[in-house]
């Protein structure tokens, strides 16, 4: 998978070929506390770039997930719907929500890298 | 994540030992109040039913009535009885409007037959004095109080930590106060709480707030815990929170809490919209608040919609979330009384979804008060 790229709303994507994998970077895992439920999309769903997609709750409040790019939902990360405590433990690892058939590659270059989203959260604190 | 930075909050007096313990402070009521320290909701909500944690509750406005009539009087205000109540004990009521809803509930000790301390929920504290003022100030002698913070203990543990540093309090049982000496600081203490667990809330000279609460935390099993723990709590307990499951549009009888009222009381009336909750009473209400059991594991949250298996509308959720203990989804919620048996089949409306859902009894875990 290559370098992620990050959204201000604090999603990641990580691209190979035309897939993406799209999850929640760790300072969201941290900023929601213990997550006790998540909703990941269905395959084949057609997704548009900054539209909800997937949801994640903690004890005390719902949050969605939007998508970083526009394409078609190739699969949802079951794992961590069976628990999904995983997310505060592995946020930008193992806890990926879903992945995604790009549609428009381009859309990447409007996303931040690493170095552009740690800047962006210390205007944050 | 906070837009509050430009709005001058209110500090409690623990402030300073709250940033200390790292806790992530937020706005509430007009105050900066822990909301969890770095432990999180989950452990301290865990924690609290299975040890014994320790809150700041200290924004809640604490007030006195004195005066030879002051029970009467403050009947004229609630439906709960006042005067039947025994010195040395403690009792829930509500404060209620001319249509019968309620505009605070309260927590009124009797201290002696002449001396009420009352416990009100911060964000109303400043309009119930000023409705307690209009009301009876002229018949008893009101008084805010604003030298004293206030701390709940909560916990099956705090019984045994409580013991190591106030002997006296193991004698108290559920809903009594009493004057009480903690690590040598005098303090008044009801044995009582908000999180369905046994624990005390403890009233103490803010100058010395501080030392008390480093003392509970020194104590074997003793936590510090935030708002958000305090909240998924009394979800799971089935109470209360006002603004959210009670408020000036629910009558006691449809917040189904009237077992506040006793036999004289619910006869006499004599507080604000009797006339309206004595019909409640002897006609039943139109809807009520009940327990809801997503069968999912979604939860629903306040102001989603609840409809029957037809898809019509019935009402709202109040208070929903994820409990810890319950390890499920729990929620409370109002429906019409034909819909408010216990495994009646309803659905949550959740991001657009009809999600499965059934009226469930409360609470979601068991009370474990130390009653006589």
């Amino acid at each position: 998978m290559g370098d992620k790229r990050f959204t201000k709303d604090h999603e990641w994507i990580s691209v190979a070929g035309d897939i993406g994998t799209v999850g929640i970077s760790d300072y969201a895992q941290h900023a929601l506390g213990d997550v006790v439920f998540v909703e990941v999309p269905e395959p084949g769903r057609a997704i548009a770039k900054g539209a909800e997609a997937a949801v994640v709750e903690s004890v005390k409040a719902a949050s969605e997930v939007y998508s970083p790019v526009s394409g078609t939902v190739v699969k949802g990360n079951q794992a961590i719907v069976d628990q999904p405590g995983l997310v505060n433990e592995a946020a930008e690892t193992g806890a990926w929500f879903f992945t995604i058939k790009l549609s428009d590659p381009s859309e990447l270059t409007g996303l931040m890298d690493r170095a552009a989203y740690d800047a962006y959260l210390k205007t944050l604190e | 994540m906070s837009d509050s930075h430009d709005t001058p909050l209110l500090t409690t007096p623990l402030d300073r030992l709250h940033r200390e313990l790292d806790g992530k402070m937020v706005p509430f009521a007009g105050y900066a109040m822990p909301v969890q320290y770095p432990a999180g909701v989950l452990t301290e909500h865990v924690h609290t039913r299975t040890n014994a944690s320790l809150f700041d509750v200290s924004h809640m406005g604490q007030a006195e009535i004195r005066g030879a009539d002051g029970a009467r009087w403050l009947e004229t205000l609630v439906p709960g009885d006042i005067q039947g109540l025994g010195i040395g004990k403690t009792r829930y009521t509500v404060f209620t409007n001319d249509q019968g809803g309620i505009l605070d509930d309260l927590m009124v000790s009797k201290l002696a037959d002449d001396h009420l301390f009352l416990v009100i929920n911060a964000a109303c504290k400043h309009a119930d004095f000023a409705h307690m003022q209009a009301k009876i100030g002229d018949k008893v002698q009101l008084r805010m109080i604003e030298d004293r913070a206030l701390v709940a203990l909560q916990g099956p543990k705090a019984a045994e930590a409580m013991a190591k540093v106030a002997p006296d309090a193991g004698a108290m049982t559920f809903m009594t106060i009493r004057e009480i000496t903690i690590a040598g600081i005098a303090c008044l203490a009801t044995r009582s709480g908000y999180t369905g667990e046994d624990g005390w809330e403890i009233s103490v000279p803010e100058a010395r707030v501080e030392e008390l609460v480093r003392a509970l935390l020194a104590l074997p099993g003793v936590m510090p815990a935030g708002l958000g723990a305090r909240d998924s709590l009394r979800l799971e307990a089935g109470l209360c929170l006002y603004g959210s499951d009670i408020d000036t549009a629910t009558t006691p009888v449809e917040a189904n809490i009237a077992w506040i009222m006793n036999k004289r009381r619910r006869a006499e009336g004599g507080f604000p919209g009797a006339a309206i909750i004595q019909r409640q009473l002897a006609e039943g209400p139109a809807r009520l608040r009940v327990g809801i059991q997503p069968l999912g594991r979604a939860p629903a949250r306040a102001h989603t919609e609840i409809t029957d298996e037809a898809g019509n509308r019935l009402g709202e959720i109040c208070s929903g979330g994820f409990g810890p203990s319950a390890d499920r989804p729990v929620a409370m919620g109002y429906v019409p009384r034909d819909f408010a048996a216990i495994g009646t089949k309803i659905k949550l409306v959740v991001r657009g979804k009809a999600l499965d859902a059934e009226v469930a009894a409360l609470p979601f875990v068991p009370h474990r008060y130390i009653k006589a």
